[in-house]
């Protein structure tokens, strides 16, 4: 195979450049206000209550640390599993990475009822919280990630490389798992309550991790206007096909052994037959345009090697990861939990037994915005000034 | 996460900071009784283990259409009504039930079950939550980080956040705008050796009876006599949490 070079990405006009860090800078800027006026007003502001707990800021930001781990899956298959075809590709899938978690975490601090405390967070830990063990998962892997990108872009350490990459696979296997587990702790609720939960986010963030990068990767190329091969993408996408069915086999799982335990029967039909706007992000947003249509769009021979039918398929596939987290986190906790078996509940000062309500607001969704603005901004900054990018991604020769 | 073992708890964090010594057994009220703990220094020491405070309450003695218990716990704790129900703090609220079998009507207060092997401790990152030794279950205010996790842990739904900046606030209950708070179990009433929560102290005034406050590990307390001699329950004991708060003919 002919020798790679790399080179920082200059887009092919600097207004479009400056222009485009200008609207992602405004987005960011229109987050963070968001995020101050939340903070100053105080939460009842948002749509959240004392039923949800977590509303969409929680979404955004464990959308995007999931999808974060998964991005980093070419780098890995390159480095650690030596597929040549990947290895090129390896730069950019860290860096990714790297953004996507910075904009992920930047949501769930800022969504902290006291993120001014987050020096509590990082000194004070509970050695049995997920969430302390999660606070140590996240900041090794921007260390990880980091160590790992410059024994790919520094001849002199890249004998490194193969073990920092090994190191890299499993740490964020366990970072996905932590965020996936936790749910898993929630024993009380009964849509967390399910071991399954854990691998279910690690094949997700296969998923949406490959899906962004894909469309992130075609634009970049048509925005630095350098040429990117068929062979590569059709790799790419073939292996998008394998996680969204993964994913959807997954799901399955997950609804059907919830369907053998008695107990959990009300909320599968919760979220399958009657929770109204919940199931009808299950089966449009999740089923439909997350895994049918991505998957009709990557196998139908009609769209062989059509870019668009790639990028819409990426899109599609996060569009229905987004509400896939939407229905375990929002709906997870908007359906009510049992204390009471065998009882109805006739009245209640609290709202114990009944669907919880919950109306996302602006704030909410700017926040979020914000955070995939800096994820964005931080690899288009990133790919400016480091020499991630292939000068080419043409298909080799031979 | 494990539920057998004891979960270890820190020391004697005091709810507020300084406790006031009682000295000798005081009657300052009709069944409010000021009392010292026989030759010790207890007081200063802060929270005991020789101690596990708890509830039993009787759902048959709970009146319809009451709020006794409620407006005094949001009295004591200057628990402020902003007429927003989902926001609003609520530390114990009271649920009225119907047997889907038999059509049967109970009605009783909950609150946090302060729970031996609680799940809001377990999860908490900061510690902020934590447990006394003398088992009441309370968040350190200067550690929360409003994270909201221990909410969606607690099978009570017993905790709330505080959505709002707060002014008036009770000198025994120190909140604040961002954290998560619940029941104390009245703690600076246990600590001042005052034996009555402010709910059972309306409660009874009220005339109901309904609940009953004392110490699980004191053999002779009126508490431990109860449910030595009548059956009870605990809420979701299915959890095995071992809650300090148990419940009689629900
Ligand atoms: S009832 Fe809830 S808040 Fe109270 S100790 Fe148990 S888990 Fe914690
Ligand atoms: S909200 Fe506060 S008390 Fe609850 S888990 Fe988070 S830090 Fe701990």
């Amino acid at each position: 195979m002919s020798k790679m070079y790399y080179r920082e990405l200059y887009c092919g006009s600097p207004t479009r450049f400056w222009a485009g860090l200008a609207l992602l800078g405004t987005i960011i800027a229109i987050g963070l206000g968001a995020a101050y006026y939340m903070e100053h007003q105080g939460h009842w502001v948002t749509g959240m209550s004392n039923q949800i707990v977590w509303g969409l800021p929680h979404v955004f930001a464990i959308f995007l640390i999931v999808a974060a781990s998964g991005a980093l899956n070419v780098a890995s298959i390159g480095s650690v599993f030596g597929g040549p075809l990947y290895k090129p590709l390896g730069r950019y899938s860290g860096l990714l990475a790297i953004g996507l978690l910075a904009g992920g975490l930047m949501v769930l601090v800022l969504d902290l009822g006291r993120p001014d405390r987050l020096i509590v967070a990082m000194t004070e830990y509970n050695f049995k919280s997920i969430f302390a063990w999660n606070v140590i998962l996240y900041s090794g892997f921007f260390a990880i990630v980091g160590v790992y990108l410059w024994t790919m872009m520094d001849r002199s350490v890249s004998k490194f490389n193969r073990p920092v990459g090994f190191v890299a696979f499993f740490w964020r296997i366990a970072l996905t798992t932590g965020t996936g587990s936790i749910f898993g702790f929630l024993v009380a609720r009964e849509a967390y309550d399910a071991a399954i939960m854990a691998p279910m986010f690690v094949i997700m963030s296969f998923s949406y991790g490959l899906a962004f990068f894909i469309i992130t990767l075609i634009a970049a190329y048509i925005w630095g206007d350098r040429e990117i091969g068929d062979l590569r993408l059709t790799r790419l996408k073939n292996l998008l096909g394998v996680f969204v069915g993964a994913v959807l086999y997954f799901a399955l799982a997950y609804n059907l052994t919830n369907l053998y335990i008695t107990q959990h029967h009300g909320i599968e039909s919760f979220i399958l037959l009657n929770g109204g706007v919940y199931t009808q992000m299950f089966w449009i947003g999740q089923v439909l345009i997350g895994s049918i249509l991505p998957l009709f769009l990557i196998y139908s021979p009609a769209f062989d090697k059509s870019r668009w039918a790639i990028a819409a398929a990426s899109v599609a596939v996060l569009i229905g990861g987004f509400f896939q987290i939407y229905v375990i986190v929002i709906g997870g906790q908007a359906y009510p939990m049992n204390l009471f078996p065998g009882k109805e509940v006739v009245e209640s000062g609290f709202f114990d037994g009944v669907v919880a309500s919950y109306t996302p607001t602006f704030p909410e969704a700017a926040l979020g915005v914000a955070g995939i603005a800096v994820a964005l901004a931080m690899v288009a900054v990133g790919a400016r000034v480091f020499k991630v990018f292939p000068e080419t991604l043409e298909d080799p020769n031979d | 996460m494990s539920k057998k073992s004891d979960q270890p708890s820190m020391d004697r964090r005091q709810f507020i900071g300084g406790t006031v010594a009682a000295a000798g057994a005081v009657t300052i009220a009709p069944g409010v009784i000021l009392h010292a703990v026989a030759g010790s220094n207890e007081q200063t020491e802060g929270a005991s283990s020789e101690h596990r405070w708890g509830m039993v309450i009787d759902a048959n003695k709970c009146a319809d259409g009451c709020s006794a218990c409620v407006d005094a716990c949001n009295n004591e704790h200057e628990l402020t009504d902003l007429g927003r129900p989902e926001t609003d703090a609520a530390w114990i609220r009271t649920v009225k039930l119907k047997d889907k079998q038999t059509g049967n009507i109970s009605r009783l207060p909950v609150m946090c079950q302060h729970c031996e092997h609680p799940p809001c401790v377990d999860v908490c990152p900061t510690n902020a939550s934590f447990k006394r030794v003398d088992g009441v279950v309370l968040v350190d205010r200067h550690r929360c980080i409003g994270c909201r996790y221990c909410m969606m842990a607690c099978p009570y739904k017993a905790r709330s956040f505080i959505h709002e900046a707060l002014t008036d606030q009770s000198v025994y209950a120190p909140r604040g705008k961002g954290c998560v708070e619940s029941c104390t179990l009245c703690v600076h009433r246990i600590d001042e050796g005052v034996m009555q929560t402010a709910c059972q102290e309306a409660c009874d005034k009220a005339g109901h009876g309904a609940i009953l406050f004392g110490d699980l590990k004191d053999p002779n307390s009126e508490i431990s006599q109860v449910l030595k001699k009548y059956n009870s329950v605990q809420i979701r004991g299915d959890l095995e949490l071992n809650t300090g708060v148990r419940y009689r003919n629900l």
